[in-house]
């Protein structure tokens, strides 16, 4: 029997693969490095410390940033994960002329830049506290203004898009004869649906939720756009950091971002493997 | 004709939350931005009343053709190089061990799963005038002492390509593990080069995902925004730039969605452009497939 000519021979894919792989991790690792390094510009090594891990601990903004960034991920993820799963059963369930229409709004945001999206929906945000921010005052002398329910509205949807696709991957996978078997045999549809549907389609909803965690957690664009002014999450802080603060504090609390995000890949991995 | 009824309530219940979430939060938005170009702006900051063509004019700016052109190349530069890398990594990827293949991929993910702010930080650190490269450079003498490698649009270019190359990695390896590679034993049997092979036949055969890619990477690329602000400078702003700078340094939002509304058109000519490209193509790799198949 022949083996493959291509594989047998060329050494170049082989080459370009490694060296990505090194491409991709040497800035991380230099980042890592730094981090425990005395000297604040990095470059070259002046010792081992820990200081800049202390520096970042005591820097409350950084907690405030944090909360704020847990809460809005907390609330968008699991309002993403609700709108985009019965998004994906509506798909996957009915092939129509609304479902085509359906399928396009929800694929579309994938594909447009997220400076569009920011501007676009700050644009909505402003236009509608024009509109209804006299009425407010009047009736109840309240005031809407950006922050972090604007800053949640816009993450539900961009996360519900993500969540609506993977659970549609998940349900494509799955073979509804196990769901006709189990009506054959005695289920209502009720029971049928979340005793077989449901357990089957779980790990594309989890791994759905976890992405849109991550993708919220991870989102500066959209979030700066609609944050306004006072609103602060983790990526505005690193932002702000980045262009005005100290570099080797950053540097450690991107280790730790980077330990929480091998962490999540691990058990998205877990997730998405027991499929097979 | 009852249950018909039911069908058709069953599936507004599933479909009406999110179809109405998304038409209030991404479709009026996305209409807005093309209806603000025609405000203009008050002094405030804010949209002013009535109708004008004065924003429009406004975006015949001297600097703008410029900004456009450089928009285009960094764009199609770096997604170019992307696939360029994502082709022979793919083919690889499809041909190794599962446990490799595994490793691998895990390897490739998880800088897609890091922060983004955190990864372009990274570059910031590695080609700062003080940092590791320069200081490499500056030893063998390639670099002026105190230059920096920052704020070019070569730096831009490394750090979307560091960025976005995961995006087209990964829909050219899940078109290279369908691809049937004994395909490629028959072409060479049949005495094509191993060149001809790889271009002839593995390349056609993987078409939809390199088109994927494409989409995947051109799209983020053209509305880039943090990369050149961050480790571009002045020298290599983007229409992104612009865009952020006219909302939130010069608060003009009519200019700003102007702007964006040309941004939209750059962006939708390559996908148009693709889509329709790829939808003539797929036919074409759909019977080279099953011809291959039969000849089998």
């Amino acid at each position: 029997m022949k083996d493959h000519y291509l594989t047998k021979r060329s050494f170049f894919p082989k080459f370009v693969t490694w060296a990505t792989i090194v491409f991709f991790y040497i800035p991380l690792l230099v980042v890592a490095v730094n981090s425990f390094n005395r000297s604040k510009g990095g470059g070259v090594w002046k010792g081992f410390t820990f200081q800049w891990y202390r520096q970042l601990f005591s820097d409350s903004r950084i907690w405030e940033a944090l909360r704020n960034t847990l809460v809005i991920a907390s609330i968008a993820t699991v309002a993403a994960t609700v709108l985009g799963t019965l998004c994906a059963f509506a798909l996957h369930r009915y092939r129509n002329r609304l479902q085509k229409t359906h399928y396009m709004l929800v694929y579309l945001p994938l594909i447009v830049p997220d400076i569009l999206r920011g501007i676009s929906m700050l644009l909505l945000f402003v236009l509608l506290f024009a509109w209804v921010n006299p009425l407010l005052r009047q009736t109840l002398g309240i005031r809407m203004n950006l922050g972090i329910t604007t800053i949640i509205i816009a993450h539900i949807t961009f996360c519900l898009s993500y969540v609506a696709m993977v659970v549609l991957g998940r349900l494509q996978d799955f073979d509804f004869s196990l769901y006709e078997a189990a009506l054959d045999l005695g289920a209502n549809k009720f029971q049928a649906f979340l005793k077989v549907v449901v357990p089957a389609i779980m790990p594309g909803i989890l791994a759905g939720a976890l992405l849109s965690f991550t993708l919220s957690l991870d989102d500066y664009v959209i979030t700066f756009f609609v944050a306004g002014k006072g609103s602060l999450t983790l990526p505005i802080y690193i932002y702000g950091s980045m262009k005005h603060g100290n570099p080797a504090v950053i540097n450690a609390l991107s280790v730790i971002l980077l330990i929480v995000t091998f962490l999540t890949v691990y058990v998205v991995q877990k997730l998405l493997e027991d499929k097979k | 004709m009852k249950n018909s009824t039911g069908k058709k309530l069953n599936e507004l219940c599933l479909t009406a939350p999110s179809m109405i979430w998304l038409i209030l939060w991404f479709v009026i938005p996305t209409v807005l931005v093309f209806l603000m170009a025609f405000k203009p702006v008050d002094p405030w900051g804010g949209i002013g009343s009535g109708w004008t063509l004065q924003t429009l004019r406004d975006l015949s700016n001297p600097n703008y053709p410029e900004i456009v052109v450089r928009t285009l190349l960094l764009g199609v530069g770096s997604t170019a190089i992307s696939i360029l890398i994502a082709l022979p990594l793919g083919y690889y990827l499809a041909r190794v061990s599962k446990k490799l293949r595994d490793l691998l991929l895990l390897l490739i993910i998880i800088p897609f799963w890091t922060n983004f702010l955190i990864r372009i930080f990274a570059w910031k650190v590695l080609l700062h005038a003080e940092g590791p490269l320069a200081h490499f450079l500056t030893f063998i003498g390639l670099l002026k002492p105190d230059a920096t490698l920052l704020y070019n649009p070569w730096a831009v270019l490394a750090v979307m390509v560091y960025s976005y190359l995961p995006f087209a990695i990964l829909p050219v390896y899940a078109s290279a593990e369908k691809f049937d590679f004994s395909l490629i034993d028959a072409a060479q049997d049949l005495g094509a080069t191993r060149l001809q092979a790889f271009f002839r036949v593995f390349l056609p055969g993987i078409s939809r995902g390199i088109w994927t890619a494409v989409i995947v990477v051109l799209i983020p690329a053209l509305g880039a925004y943090l990369i050149p602000d961050l480790v571009g400078g002045t020298a290599s702003e983007l229409i992104g730039d612009k865009i952020a700078q006219r909302t939130f340094i010069d608060r003009n939002l009519p200019h700003a969605s102007a702007l964006s509304a040309l941004l939209m058109f750059v962006v939708m000519i390559p996908i148009f452009f693709v889509v329709f490209f790829t939808g003539s193509r797929k036919s074409i790799t759909g019977t080279r497939h099953s011809r291959g198949v039969k000849q089998k």
